[in-house]
């Protein structure tokens, strides 16, 4: 039997909300950006989902955002990981609780 | 609901739970990994084929080692010294995160008889892929092309040494 | 006759699962072909084995091993029984869950490597629409299982050989991936079952392979780069540099585990050339046409060893490179040298049938590499050659 739409939809939206709480709560700057992959993911699956059971399969609409989504999602992975080593160069630390000042 | 998308779907919210739980950086970025995967599952669940590869080749063979990397080279997989791996203020996001989720959860089940149950497979070949990438949305695919040749060009200059810089 | 020994497997499968009820027939076909694959693919896997070291002691003017069987023929049979014998040492620091489940990864993803390929006509597990895309998915996933190797042992050597891999296998996956999209191009399809069919026409009795043309030669030689780089083969293999880094990222394992590795880097080796033999090499397609009449898959499996031979080949022959000379080799030469191919396949699709595109193609290639060549070399002084020899 198929799955209906809602598992999907409810399935992504538990990984969102995990990787929610994974941002909000972990003091180290690489889980924050482990986070913001996860919402990325869940936000793709959301996608898929409604591509799959929607209206016009065929305009491939849903496919493609989610293709752009992920290269977007790669690009922005490396550019604040980038950011990540850099700041650890400077400050010896990626302890979010510790990077509290502009101050450099 | 079909006992695969039980499996993938546990497996990959599993692997998301570890990836945001456990204390030492590489389990989470391996659990990662597992999610991508258990990601990918569910999209060739759905039919989207080029998608679900796409996503193992991007995400798995890329963002995961990407990110390994960026633990190893900030002395991340050594544990904390001062204990504690979750901040100060981690109740809130919790309770915030939980929010999100019991709104969007509860907007889904009130909406479930409004959403299709089934709808038929519908076809996505390659062919209509590139026809699409460059009929329909070809400025998509250029200026993402020059958004990812920015994030190189950019992400090289962000990590390099500062020492050549100033010299 | 000859049509029945072109598709004996496939009527052999058909035989046994038609004793089985029709609703189980598709998924006991899937299995009787997996079996097939695990059961073909590891014995090529000890025949490789035995011809790179009975090869490789002849290029170095010594015996191979000759001591198990007429001219060491079963060696593999020793090495395995050895292998499954001998000690499980895992070190007291190491993460115990990582550095059990790395050898096993890397061996799945390396069979499912193997789903996609055709092995004969009719002759392929899984035909599904975007194959190409799976086979490279599959080949980006066995870079996590090195680094979980070389990061679970807790070792400076180990993480260090797994680093340099990973950076390996990650600066040449792009020209691998951007020497096989010009083939992609030309056939319009990423179903290596169609990129087969398209190189199986023949003209004057040559066959249609895409090596010959001028565009597929070149991409043929990066791919065979990349694909030695990607499997970690010399002369790209300082990650397990047996001179200088212990043994890399399997440094820390022993028995069984290091066994499943050796397997596993084999049956890379063994899919990397199953993939570049369909991508160039025409698949199962027989090199001439007063030759169709052999099986098809004794064609394939026939150009699969012959790449694996001319692997050990280099092996033997070519110094290693150091990490710096091949991740300068990759980005600064093979790249830009892929970009430009896809550029002449275009110009080649262009110009449309006839001889000058032969000639214009041809010529542009040629002209670039050697400049290129020329440029890279400008700072470089070489003096005469001086030999020493042993007193």
């Amino acid at each position: 039997m198929a799955t209906p739409l809602v598992g999907y939809l409810l399935v992504a939206a538990l990984l969102f909300a995990i990787g929610l709480a994974g941002a909000l709560t972990r003091r180290n700057a690489i889980l924050v950006l482990i986070g913001i992959e996860l919402m990325l993911n869940a936000a793709n699956l959301n996608l898929i989902a409604f591509w799959r059971y929607g209206p016009h399969p065929e305009a491939l609409t849903g496919m493609m955002f989610a293709i752009f989504s992920i290269a977007v999602a790669a690009a922005e992975a490396a550019v604040g990981l980038g950011l990540v080593i850099s700041i650890h160069r400077h400050v010896q630390t990626v302890d979010l609780d510790q990077i509290t000042r502009m101050k450099g | 609901m079909g006992i695969a998308f039980w499996l993938i779907a546990a497996f990959t919210i599993a692997g998301a739970l570890a990836a945001v739980m456990l204390r030492n950086l590489v389990h989470c970025a391996l659990a990662l990994t597992v999610a991508f995967a258990g990601l990918a599952g569910l999209f060739l669940q759905l039919d989207a084929q080029f998608a679900g590869f796409a996503q193992i080749l991007v995400y798995i063979g890329a963002v995961a080692i990407l990110v390994v990397f960026a633990i190893l080279l900030t002395r991340s997989s050594e544990t904390p010294k001062d204990g504690g791996v979750f901040s100060r203020t981690w109740f809130t996001g919790l309770a915030i995160a939980a929010g999100v989720f019991a709104f969007i959860g509860w907007a889904l089940l009130e909406s479930q008889a409004g959403l299709p149950h089934e709808a038929a497979v519908p076809i996505a070949t390659v062919q209509m892929i590139g026809s699409a990438l460059m009929g329909r949305y070809v400025l998509p695919l250029e200026i993402v092309a020059l958004l990812l040749t920015a994030a190189l060009i950019g992400a090289v200059i962000v990590a390099r040494h500062e020492k050549e810089g100033t010299e | 006759m000859l049509e029945k020994a072109d598709q004996i497997f496939v009527l052999l499968k058909d035989w046994v699962v038609g004793f089985l009820p029709t609703a189980w027939q598709g998924a006991a076909g899937v299995v009787l072909g997996v079996i097939g694959i695990i059961s073909v693919f590891p014995a090529l896997f000890a025949i490789a084995v035995l011809m790179e070291r009975k090869g490789l002691g002849r290029m170095q003017n010594r015996l191979g091993p000759n001591r198990v069987g007429p001219f060491g023929i079963l060696q593999p049979i020793a090495d395995a029984i050895k292998s499954l014998t001998k000690e499980d040492i895992v070190p007291l620091n190491a993460d115990a869950a990582v550095h059990f489940l790395a050898p096993v990864y890397l061996v799945v993803v390396a069979f499912m490597g193997f789903a996609v390929l055709p092995v004969g006509r009719n002759m392929v597990l899984v035909d599904m629409d975007a194959s190409l895309l799976f086979y490279f998915a599959m080949g980006a996933s066995t870079e996590v299982s090195i680094f979980m190797a070389g990061w679970s042992s807790r070792n400076k050597y180990s993480l260090l050989g797994a680093m340099r891999a990973v950076a390996q296998m990650i600066s040449y996956e792009v020209p691998l991936l951007m020497s096989s999209v010009v083939i992609v191009m030309i056939t319009g399809s990423l179903s290596l079952v169609k990129i087969v069919e398209a190189q199986n026409q023949y003209s004057w009795g040559l066959p249609h392979w895409y090596i010959f043309t001028p565009w597929g030669f070149a991409a043929f030689i990066m791919y065979a780069i990349a694909a030695t780089a990607e499997t970690n083969r010399s002369p790209f293999d300082l990650p397990e540099g047996e001179s200088e880094l212990v043994a890399g990222y399997f440094t820390e394992y022993s028995g069984f585990k290091f066994a499943l590795f050796f397997l596993g880097e084999y049956l890379g080796m063994l899919s990397i050339s199953g993939l570049g033999t369909t991508l160039f090499l025409g698949g199962w397609s027989a090199p001439l046409e007063i030759l169709t009449w052999v099986p098809s898959w004794i064609w394939f499996f026939s150009k699969v060893m012959l790449s694996i031979v001319v692997l050990i080949w280099v092996r033997g022959t070519l110094p290693r490179l150091r990490q710096d000379q091949l991740m300068n080799f990759a980005w600064k030469f093979v790249l830009p040298m892929t970009l430009l191919n896809l550029m002449v396949v275009a110009l080649w699709r262009f110009m449309g049938d006839g001889w000058p595109r032969w000639i214009v193609c041809s010529a542009i290639l040629l002209l670039v590499y050697v400049a290129a060549g020329r440029l890279g070399m400008r700072r470089k002084h070489f003096g005469p050659r001086s030999y020493r020899y042993a007193e």
